[in-house]
């Protein structure tokens, strides 16, 4: 079994506070890890690269500036509107329900009318294909000023997809090797119309469950019909009163509120932040539950994979070193890493060469690599059969459906190789490749791009709400889609655009956005970096200069 | 010092080990489709187990569009709703089922159980009351813990006492009128309810929200294809205006055959829960396959409106069949398809109860009638409803699959019970 606590060695300081005042921080983590696997030594010495540049003064200012102005903007629109000079085009309660207690605070839809009511037309696009590299957006005009819309029945064709999570290309039309699925569909039907508990287990599921912990490298797996739903009904199963949640800063909305609804005490540590993590645990061990003075009954850390708005990986090695010290359980919800990262794809337990056994819960979902729906957990048997009885989602969600449970055993039989190919392997390999390219890319050209080097995952900070309505916009035009998100998946000040990288993108593909990028860049003036990295690397940044690296 | 309790804690094992009989892990497994004939467990059996209301599960015209769509777009979404997820047929979908309940707008969610346990909270927050019955399902119970809000438990269809609660909260809005004008009050009620197969009395929940100024939401999971002449829910069945209530959430998993979940109403209520709903903004959507399936399913529905009738009368004959069986109780009303069957005197322990109703089912499955108890999650459950054996009632069933039905219960009934 591994033992890092006796044989670890750090290199270099690790500095990793995000939000220091004044200059600019780059943040680089450079690990020299020695591990123990099945009793050979095995070396993760690749440099892991994550930064998170902080943006020049000017910026920071214009942007609380340009929200400054949108506000005020709001409370004089607000007041015409309420004084009947302006017509109010949202809609209203009922004449018979007008003595009721409001609805809505006012100032709870202050953001919603004010500022993204005028930039709305960048979200909820629709789509008429499949969402693979290219697909085709049905196209939406709106008459005044984005409160309705219409369509005008024209389809904006052949638009590259940067904003879809479809890592590995498996998200694509019908063709022939989805013939299981059609079967499937023919023969079994669509719904199940009834729970796990009672009549919903079809032999389907059982088959999907073997391999999933075939595909984890773990004793059992459970499979569920909706990811988010995964994370918010079994977390409670697992934690209850007197147990202590330590959950990083940007979990994703389910495991919060699975963490909320279980009823344990939640702490909350920085971002990616180790030391923050050890204090909390320190302190959680040493002093016990807060006024009773007892020790906790358990201790479970929450962490994500890769986090979908930071783009970063999870510092899982030393997570796993301050859970065997302190005696935590790990539970890790890979919906982004799994089938994208690591050299054959399965998440980042294997990116960083760890040993599945260190960790306690595998949560994963199906929408992102394998083009389906659903989720998983995966671990020991123990757990396993524990979330078989008393999991919410089993005894009173009804089951995944048969053509889905279908296409994720095609996908996944793909991706392991399975199917007699190794075009699974050369998909995992050619999303490597491109996460590389295009990142690499846009860091020379000048943008600042969060979050680790190697996830495909790719935020490009924004700042100004103003430039991130434009930004859309103009790619649209071009055909290109992107993903732009601000206030409030991500803090006030750093709205970004995020891409996301797929195996189906090709050479071209990524030229063709790279470019309009470039020329976005200069248009929009985008290009924040302060240092701009040449195509060669640096030479005093190697950490070793051996040829066998 | 600190590094010895460091050393001496020892947390509890993460998961508490799960006796091996216990009946979820030696569950039914169903090869094949889950549809009117069942293969459980390696028999053949009729399926009275199914939420399969409609017979709408193995339906080929439903099938070939849902194969259209697979054609077309693919499996999976590969996104939420906000980042290029909505497709033309989810907002299609949308405007065919505001059509067909009458209201202005309807939002699709991509799981049944997620779509009631995110609308309560978006509207619902810490301060407000919720008014709620006792039998309400789980997920009801799962959104109002999410919501934070303050809950008012209230006998099960009992509007006396709902009344008199409401009372007691108009006292206390007296002796502090100014918190009183911002606390939101909401009545959260089933059309039909899960657990007891009873209908809500709706018309007096009406007036009880117009007098005391509550807001009512409807969870209509069960009613929604079952009650009401075209099929539109409790609503229709007491001849109510839609306009009255404020929310209706109800699952596509039982009478559309498909997969996930709508909320309709007004669009001054749906629309708010396109930014706030927890399982709409953050969660992949509905995997266009399973949507044209729902569409299909109501084209059907708007098509053959004969089928409602059908329905009702079949439980209508069911009830009255399984009425005389010595020992098990039913419970439900007789226009409900999904009824319970108690122990009519119970054996003194919740385990031996269940033991015995297992052993009829075991019985029933064994002479090729496929029933399940109904399951709950005992520890969980605020009110927990006694151990009940589920018996659904589907269109596809013939009348003398029903006689078989019931006297296979009768006969399993006696000879367990006696």
């Amino acid at each position: 079994m591994a033992n890092p606590g006796g044989g670890a060695v750090w290199n270099g300081d690790l500095h990793n506070h995000r939000k220091q005042s004044g200059s600019l921080q780059k943040l680089t983590f450079y690990f020299l890890l020695f591990f123990q696997q099945n009793g050979k030594p095995h070396f993760y010495h690749k440099p892991i690269v994550e930064s998170f540049e902080e943006a020049p003064l000017h910026v920071m200012v214009f942007t609380y500036l340009g929200y400054g102005l949108g506000t005020l903007f709001g409370y004089f629109r607000d007041f015409l509107r309420n004084s009947g000079i302006e017509k109010c085009n949202a809609a209203v309660e009922r004449e018979e329900q007008k003595d009721f207690v409001p609805l809505y605070q006012n100032f709870e839809n202050f953001y919603t009318r004010n500022l993204y009511m005028r930039i709305r037309d960048n979200w909820n696009r629709p789509i008429c294909s499949a969402p693979a590299a290219l697909f085709d957006v049905m196209e939406r005009v709106s008459d005044d000023y984005n409160w309705t819309f219409r369509f005008t029945g024209r389809i904006i064709k052949d638009v590259i997809n940067m904003g879809s999570y479809n890592f590995l290309g498996l998200a694509a039309s019908y063709d022939e090797s989805m013939k299981t699925v059609k079967d499937v569909l023919e023969e079994y039907g669509l719904g199940v119309a009834s729970t796990r508990h009672e009549m919903g287990i079809l032999d389907k599921h059982k088959e999907l469950e073997n391999l999933v912990a075939k595909f984890l490298n773990v004793e059992a797996a459970m499979v569920f019909g909706m990811g988010f739903a995964t994370n918010s009904m079994n977390i409670p199963a697992l934690v209850g009163k007197g147990c202590l949640i330590l959950s990083d800063e940007l979990n994703h909305a389910s495991l919060v509120l699975g963490a909320r609804l279980s009823g344990a005490t939640i702490r909350i540590f920085k971002h990616n932040n180790m030391q923050s993590l050890e204090k909390l645990l320190r302190d959680a061990v040493v002093y016990g539950q807060p006024r009773i003075r007892r020790a906790w009954k358990k201790i479970l850390i929450l962490v994500e994979g890769i986090y979908s708005m930071e783009g970063s990986i999870v510092n899982l090695p030393q997570i796993v070193a301050l859970k065997k010290k302190y005696k935590a359980y790990l539970y890790i919800d890979e919906a982004h890493s799994i089938g994208s990262v690591g050299p054959t794809g399965r998440g980042v337990v294997e990116f960083f060469g760890l040993d599945p056994q260190d960790v306690d819960v595998f949560m994963g979902t199906f929408t992102k690599s394998f083009g389906a729906s659903g989720g998983y957990i995966a671990g020991k048997k123990d757990l396993v059969d524990y979330l078989r009885v008393h999991s919410h989602s089993a005894a009173y969600a009804t089951s995944m459906s048969p053509p889905i449970a279908e296409q994720i055993i095609r996908s996944m039989k793909f991706i392991m190789g399975l199917d007699g190919t190794t075009q699974g392997l050369q998909r995992v390999r050619q999303l490597a490749k491109n996460t590389r390219y295009f990142r690499q890319r846009l860091n020379e050209m000048g943008f600042i791009i969060y979050g680790n080097e190697e996830s495909p995952v790719v935020p490009l900070l924004l700042y100004m709400p103003a430039k991130v309505a434009a930004f859309a916009r103009h790619l649209l035009n071009r055909k290109i889609g992107v993903v732009v998100v601000g206030f409030p998946a991500t803090p006030l000040a750093e709205a970004r655009a995020r891409f996301c990288v797929s195996a189906a993108h090709t050479r071209e593909m990524l030229d063709t956005v790279l470019e309009n990028l470039d020329e976005m860049g200069d248009l929009l003036q985008l290009k924040y970096s302060r240092h701009k990295k040449s195509a060669r690397p640096e030479l005093y940044d190697e950490t070793s200069f051996e040829l066998d690296d | 010092e600190k590094e010895e309790l460091i050393e001496e804690w020892q947390p509890e094992p993460l998961v508490p080990p799960v006796p091996s009989d216990h009946p979820a892990l030696n569950y039914n497994i169903v090869s094949g489709p889950p549809s009117h004939n069942i293969v459980v467990n390696g028999k053949k059996c009729v399926n009275f187990a199914s939420f399969n209301f409609l017979g709408l599960l193995d339906n080929p015209r439903v099938k070939a569009a849902a194969l259209a769509s697979l054609r077309k777009y693919g499996v999976g979404t590969c996104g939420p709703r906000g980042f290029y997820g909505t497709f033309d047929v989810h907002l299609d979908l949308e405007d065919r089922l505001a059509k067909f309940m009458q209201t202005e707008e309807a939002i699709i969610y991509s799981y049944g159980f997620a779509t009631i346990a995110s609308a309560i909270p978006a509207y619902s927050k810490r301060g407000d009351i919720v008014f709620v019955d006792r039998a309400a399902c789980f997920a009801i119970q799962k959104g109002l813990q999410a919501s934070r809000s303050d809950i008012q438990l209230f006998n099960h269809n009992d509007v006396a006492d709902l009344e008199r609660l409401l009372k007691e909260q108009e006292i206390e809005d007296q002796k502090n009128p100014r918190k009183a004008r911002v606390t939101r009050r909401f009545i959260v009620v089933e059309g039909l309810y899960m657990n007891t197969g009873t209908i809500c009395p709706l018309p007096e929940l009406v007036k009880l929200k117009y007098k005391y100024k509550a807001r009512i939401f409807l969870e209509e999971s069960l009613s929604f294809g079952v009650l009401g002449e075209h099929g539109r829910g409790v609503t229709e069945h007491f001849g109510i205006s839609i306009d009255d209530i404020d929310l209706i959430s109800a699952n596509m998993e039982n009478s559309l055959a498909s997969i996930g979940g709508f909320c309709c109403g007004r669009s001054f209520v749906i629309d708010h829960q396109r930014l706030s709903g927890q399982g709409y903004c953050f969660s992949a959507s509905l995997p266009p396959l399973l949507a044209a399936a729902a569409i299909e399913a109501l084209n059907i529905m708007e098509e053959n409106p004969a089928i409602f009738s059908l329905l009702k009368e079949k439980c209508k004959r069911i009830h009255k069949a399984l009425q005389g069986i010595s020992g098990l109780k039913v419970v439900g009303e007789p226009l409900s398809p999904a009824v319970h069957l108690q122990l009519q005197e119970s054996s003194g322990s919740r385990e031996g109860d269940v033991k015995l109703l297992q052993e009829i089912v075991n019985h029933c499955v064994d002479s090729g009638i496929a029933l399940t108890q109904a399951r709950y999650l005992e520890k969980e459950e605020r009110c927990l409803p006694p151990p009940s054996i589920r018996v659904v009632v589907t269109v596809e069933q013939t009348d003398e699959e029903l006689e078989r039905a019931a006297r296979t219960i009768q006969e399993a009934a006696q000879a367990v019970l006696l």
